[in-house]
């Protein structure tokens, strides 16, 4: 199934990268108000698959070449040692962190190790989500 | 409101029972999905839905929504995500080999392999 | 030490992360699960050791005071559950090398047994009632990746299954746990039996109550839901049917146990009848299933369901001895169906075949595998001092100090029928005229004889050790029988 979509392929180009800052500003936003990892992620994964509906699988693996396994795995990770970084300290698993620092170009920012954990499910969700879609989409 | 939300869950869960019982696997999936989403709105009423302001600390607020149903809800969501992604590829995949979705095709024990 | 309980489920959790990092490596995937499995049986065998010297462990997750935070609980009952879990799945895990194929190694099998080992873990840990829905989703998950791995026409069929039947059941357990947050207002299990008990558990309650046997009925396999059962877990490999078999019902179980002796203890006259007649009917049906195959697969599978029956009836019973004498047979359970899925794995993998009318003379052959499977049929139906025997023996006690004569003989009558459902494989197998048999390895028939060898053994000195795991019992039964030690470790008054 090979189709020109020239207009599809040309805006895809361009909101690409906007969907992806969106969910960038929406992973962090999740620090105080409605956001977070999870939806960041999935509005990530939803710029990618706008990339696999515009051109093919193959362009695209080879525009973004990450192992979205390593990736999940690389998230789980990261969720699971934050959670686990209590133990070293003998307080309850996922006791989180936070202080704030005085950050230059920032100003005053509150520092959290939620944060951290948030950043872990981001991958995990995109890790995650572009695997599956990969194994539909890889044989048809 | 409640009896509102009550009636649309039951809608919800009437569509979902009928899907599932349906023969073609991708109405199944599609019954799965509308199933979860009955049961999500159902926390979410069963919390109450009173509460005018979002469950934040700020000064003068008293009346603010029960934040428990809501991370439940979440959490519940992402797991009805994975498991409907997986069931996608599951069904696809049951379909490439099967070369049917007719779950009346599908039934059958060794003798039938 | 404040986390020691949370042990025995995130290391196994992070060496499944790590697995994830090794695809195509099978040698270090080897490696690493067994290691991982080790320490976390480690990790549970110290923590029994603590339990039994400081009593119950409560860590509330986040530092959040108890009723807010989820609270994880691991009592006697489940730090016994978690060990064997580990147990099991280590010797699985052993058996895998040989029998599983490289195919399915490089396909996240080892990760996937390790997360649903996770899974199992933390649902016998948690102490909140949504936590725990979580932890089944996880096993749950883990458990659609194990039936489906390999991709074989008969796997996909019976898996699409199985997964619609467990998203309706977790669907229901969602909805289950809607209604008690609205009646109770709290999902920490502690505080919810508090409540129940200031509200002295009215007909609503009751009601959750039955939904919630629903619940974890489907996923324990009881009377009027066990349907799917016999299907499903015909599908899989042997490794991944002797994981299920011994460990996924019974977490329903555990859970039926533990939401019946902790939430729903006001009208026993109603609920625990309920349980009583659905267990009693689930042992039936077992042991029509059992007798009725032909398959070495499905008997073993019907067995299973038989065990479901015996250990709810024991625990219907609520006093010391029915309790305790389900919690034995438990323990002794799934040592036991994992001994006998991979002992029947092994007759499979010799013969070729899982029909027994196209098997006979394997005791001239394989003389040793006969003896161990005799000794792991005799452990499962019961006969002293193998391992069955004493759980029977405290359930038939409890039932008839409760009053539940036909009960018992039920429960006593249904030994028979597995006695008679075991032997049947064996006379078959065994005895008879000798098969023309498939050319296998010597060598890979010795390293699959060597994990199902251990657990018979451990089996046999479950039974025989039995004077030394009484103080262990006694303590998990009384966090059953009497709440209030489970309430004040969690909520500190």
């Amino acid at each position: 199934m090979k189709t020109n979509d020239v207009i599809l392929q040309t805006t895809t180009k361009v909101v690409f990268f906007i969907i992806f800052l969106f969910s960038i500003h929406i992973f962090f936003a999740g620090h105080y108000t409605p956001g977070g990892g999870f939806v960041g992620g999935l509005l990530t994964t939803g710029a990618i698959v706008l990339l696999l509906l515009a051109f093919d699988l193959k362009t695209v693996q080879k525009a973004l070449p990450f192992n979205f396994t390593i990736m999940t795995g690389i998230g789980l990770l990261l969720a699971l040692g934050t959670a686990a970084g209590a133990i070293f300290f003998n307080v309850p698993f996922f006791t989180h962190a936070f202080d704030y620092f005085t950050l230059p170009l920032f100003g005053e920012t509150s520092l959290h190790t939620a944060m951290v954990f948030d950043a872990g499910v981001f991958l995990v969700v995109v890790g995650s989500a572009i695997t599956i879609i990969q194994s539909i989409g890889g044989d048809s | 409101m409640e009896l509102l939300m009550a009636i649309l869950i039951g809608i919800l869960f009437t569509a979902a029972v009928y899907l599932i019982l349906s023969r073609s696997l991708i109405k199944i999936v599609i019954g799965t999905g509308l199933l979860s989403h009955g049961a999500h709105l159902l926390i979410l009423t069963m919390g109450g839905l009173g509460g005018a302001s979002p469950p934040v600390l700020a000064e003068g607020v008293t009346d603010f929504a029960d934040p428990l149903p809501q991370a439940l809800i979440l959490t519940a969501i992402v797991i009805s995500f994975g498991v409907t992604a997986f069931m996608l590829v599951m069904a696809y995949r049951a379909y490439a080999v099967h070369k049917t979705d007719d779950m009346n095709q599908m039934k059958g024990n060794d003798e039938h392999d | 030490m404040i986390n020691l309980l949370l042990f025995p489920i995130i290391i196994p959790f992070l060496f499944a992360i790590l697995l994830l990092f090794f695809k195509e490596n099978v040698v270090m995937q080897r490696v690493l699960s067994v290691i991982g499995v080790t320490l976390g049986l480690i990790a549970s065998f110290y923590l029994l050791i603590t339990i039994k010297a400081e009593g119950v462990q409560v860590v509330t997750l986040g530092s959040w005071p108890a009723p807010f935070g989820i609270s994880m609980v691991s009592d006697m009952l489940s730090a016994l559950l978690v060990t064997t879990t580990l147990l099991i799945t280590l010797f699985v895990i052993i058996y895998s090398f040989t029998s599983i194929g490289k195919e399915r190694e490089r396909f996240f099998y080892y990760p996937a047994i390790l997360f649903m080992v996770t899974g199992v873990n933390g649902a016998f840990t948690t102490g909140d009632i949504f936590n725990m829905f979580v932890f089944f989703e996880v096993l749950l998950i883990a458990s659609y990746l194990l039936i489906v791995l390999g991709g074989e026409k008969k796997q996909l069929r019976e898996s699409i299954k199985y997964i619609l039947v467990n998203i309706v059941s977790s669907a229901l357990f969602v909805i289950t746990v809607a209604y008690l947050y609205s009646v109770v207002g709290t999902l920490n299990m502690a505080d919810i039996s508090v409540k129940i008990t200031e509200i002295g558990q009215p007909g609503i309650i009751t009601v959750i109550a039955v939904l919630l046997l629903i619940v974890f009925g489907i996923k324990g396999s009881i009377f009027p839901l066990y349907f799917w059962l016999p299907g499903s877990y015909a599908a899989p490999p042997i490794p991944v049917l002797a994981l299920f078999g011994a460990l996924l019902t019974k977490v329903g179980i555990y859970a039926i146990m533990r939401t019946y002796t902790l939430f729903f203890i006001h009208d026993t006259g109603f609920t625990h009848e309920i349980l009583m007649v659905l267990s009693i009917l689930t042992i039936i049906a077992g042991c029509i299933g059992a007798l009725a195959y032909f398959d070495l697969k499905q008997i073993i599978i019907y067995n299973i369901v038989i065990a479901v029956g015996v250990i709810l009836f024991g625990a219907a019973q609520m006093n010391e001895a029915g309790i305790s004498g389900a919690i034995f047979y438990l323990i002794h359970d799934m040592l036991i169906k994992g001994a006998l899925f991979l002992l029947i794995g092994i007759i499979i993998y010799v013969t070729g075949t899982s029909n027994l009318r196209k098997m006979g003379g394997l005791m001239k052959t394989h003389a040793p595998l006969g003896w161990f499977y005799l000794i792991a049929a005799f452990g499962l139906a019961g006969i002293p001092p193998l391992s069955g025997f004493v759980g029977k023996l405290l359930i038939a006690q409890g039932a008839f100090q409760a009053g539940n004569v036909w009960g018992s003989i039920i429960i006593l009558a249904s030994s028979l029928v597995v006695l008679l459902s075991v032997m049947r494989i064996f006379i078959y197998a065994f005895w008879g005229e000798p098969v023309a048999l498939p050319k296998i390895e010597r060598k890979s028939y010795a390293q699959l004889m060597f994990p199902a060898i251990v657990l018979v053994v451990l089996s046999i000195l479950y039974g025989i050790g039995t004077e030394w795991l009484i103080p262990y019992m006694t303590d998990a039964t009384n966090v059953l029988l009497d709440p209030s030690i489970y309430i004040d470790a969690v909520l500190g008054e």
